[in-house]
């Protein structure tokens, strides 16, 4: 009886001891801890993505509870938790769109050309520091997936050599849009219809010779378009979602089919749907 | 004092921890993405372990050898050091916010460690005294810390290789900590 009483007593002294000196520690070594910040973190989406530009989750709450960020730059959380966080801080979330990543490139491995066949690492800023990438575009979609790797949300594939956003996954956090060295990925408003699948600035002759889905600027959608939503500045195509009525002129009339349009489906999904045929190789 | 050299050369180099003990795993494979939060962990463990040294010498030679509980250890050691790991915790977050900003999230990583448990196990095991002990723990720390931030820049250079398919990700880096390990076995062949 002595040999199993005399360990479980020390035990529960030795217990009793490291609880008391934890507690004792709590009470001393308290922390004047904001309690905003603590609420605001239990507010934000924890999946530490990283899209504010901050650390995590926490060290964004912590920002926000001393003013230095704004209570919506939480992109991933979008309005509901922007709502949240303003009702902590006692001031207004103002407007905030739910936003999606959009790869603004179409060029799929049959639609461009390449100068060269890259081997290198397996990695799109590798890649473009090699020339620009093995694309003959300089502004196309390198497909080697550093988006996809840098997704925290898994949202991202890499479909034919062009990237693909998910969009039943995206919460456009915008870490993807910070990754691509060609910085054609970008937030557009999640309920818009329509979108350009090309980046290039490159003049309609030279476009032309190395990709069949490349905007040519020939203007046509900007005269077509009845809101007068699309611009063609700079040799691209440029939809404005402010006065976009999603009328589907544009998708049928671009000559080169490559003004997309995303069909809502349920709550979330966005399914793309092409109302167009595909381009023509030429 | 030859002995404590001896003690510091053997718990840093020949019996490194990871290399040759196999402690500390998983914080090795872990942890060992980027040389910088490597250092990271690699100090906080220095820390605990040193701490934990002495604190787990105490314990046994002043409550469990006298109560006759040597058997006991292995649980009496896990609580002590349990315990003292969020104790220290708090006291850094509350006096030295600098270190508890960059050890703050590996030091809860390292309460049930098995680097830390084996080391105040191996310090009764030899029969060190106080010094001896807090000196082992201390260099085997440093020995820990220096294997997991040497394989953190093997790693770096990994992620440019291209390994076989089939060896891609987690097999490719055993494979190298099994290589690096391998180097480090030469250094047990010197005796003093």
């Amino acid at each position: 009886m002595k040999t199993i009483l005399i360990p479980v007593l020390i035990f529960i002294l030795l217990g009793a001891a490291m609880g008391i000196l934890l507690a004792v520690a709590a009470r001393a070594f308290a922390m004047k801890t904001d309690e905003r910040a603590e609420a605001i973190t239990a507010c934000l989406p924890g999946a530490n993505c990283g899209g504010c530009g901050y650390a995590g989750c926490s060290a964004l709450a912590q920002a926000i509870s001393k003013g230095e960020a704004s209570v919506n730059a939480c992109t991933a959380g979008g309005a509901e938790v922007a709502n949240q966080i303003a009702a902590i801080m006692g001031v207004e979330a103002g407007e905030q769109k739910r936003m999606r990543a959009q790869v603004m490139c179409s060029g799929a491995n049959e639609y461009v050309k390449k100068k060269y066949l890259y081997e290198g690492v397996p990695d799109c800023a590798a890649a473009a520091r090699s020339g620009g990438g093995e694309n003959l575009c300089p502004n196309g979609c390198i497909g080697l997936g550093s988006c996809v790797r840098a997704c925290p949300f898994g949202a991202i594939t890499v479909v034919n050599g062009v990237a693909v956003v998910d969009y039943t996954r995206c919460t456009g956090c915008g870490v993807c849009t910070h990754i691509c060295p060609k910085k054609i990925i970008r937030l557009i408003p999640f309920d818009s219809k329509h979108w350009v699948g090309c980046s290039s600035t490159d003049e309609g002759k030279r476009i032309r010779k190395y990709c069949d889905v490349g905007c040519i600027s020939c203007k046509i959608c900007q005269r077509n378009c009845e809101a007068g939503a699309i611009t063609v500045n700079e040799g691209i195509a440029v939809i404005d979602y402010e006065k976009c009525t999603g009328c589907d002129v544009c998708v049928d009339k671009c000559p080169r089919k490559i003004i997309w349009s995303g069909e809502r489906q349920g709550k979330l999904g966005l399914v793309i749907t092409r109302t167009a045929e595909e381009p023509t190789k030429n | 004092m030859p002995e404590i050299f001896m003690i510091m050369f053997s718990a840093v180099l020949a019996e490194n921890f990871i290399f040759s003990r196999f402690y500390g795993i998983c914080p090795f494979l872990g942890v060992s993405e980027k040389p910088s939060t490597a250092l990271g962990m690699g100090m906080a463990v220095t820390f605990v372990i040193t701490v934990s040294s002495a604190v787990t010498w105490a314990v046994y030679y002043l409550l469990l050898e006298p109560a006759g509980l040597e058997y006991l250890k292995t649980i009496a050691f896990i609580l002590v050091i349990a315990a003292l790991v969020q104790f220290i915790e708090m006291f850094l977050r509350r006096y030295i916010p600098a270190l508890y900003s960059a050890l703050g999230i590996f030091l809860p990583l390292i309460t049930t460690n098995c680097a830390v448990l084996g080391s105040a196990l191996v310090n009764i095991q030899k029969g060190y005294n106080f010094i001896e002990s807090v000196v082992f723990g201390f260099s085997a720390a440093i020995g820990f810390t220096m294997a997991i931030t040497v394989f953190a820049g093997v790693r770096e250079r990994l992620a440019f290789a291209r390994p076989p398919r089939s060896f891609k990700g987690f097999p490719i880096l055993l494979i190298a900590a099994s290589l690096v390990a391998m180097a480090f076995s030469g250094f047990s062949g010197m005796k003093f």
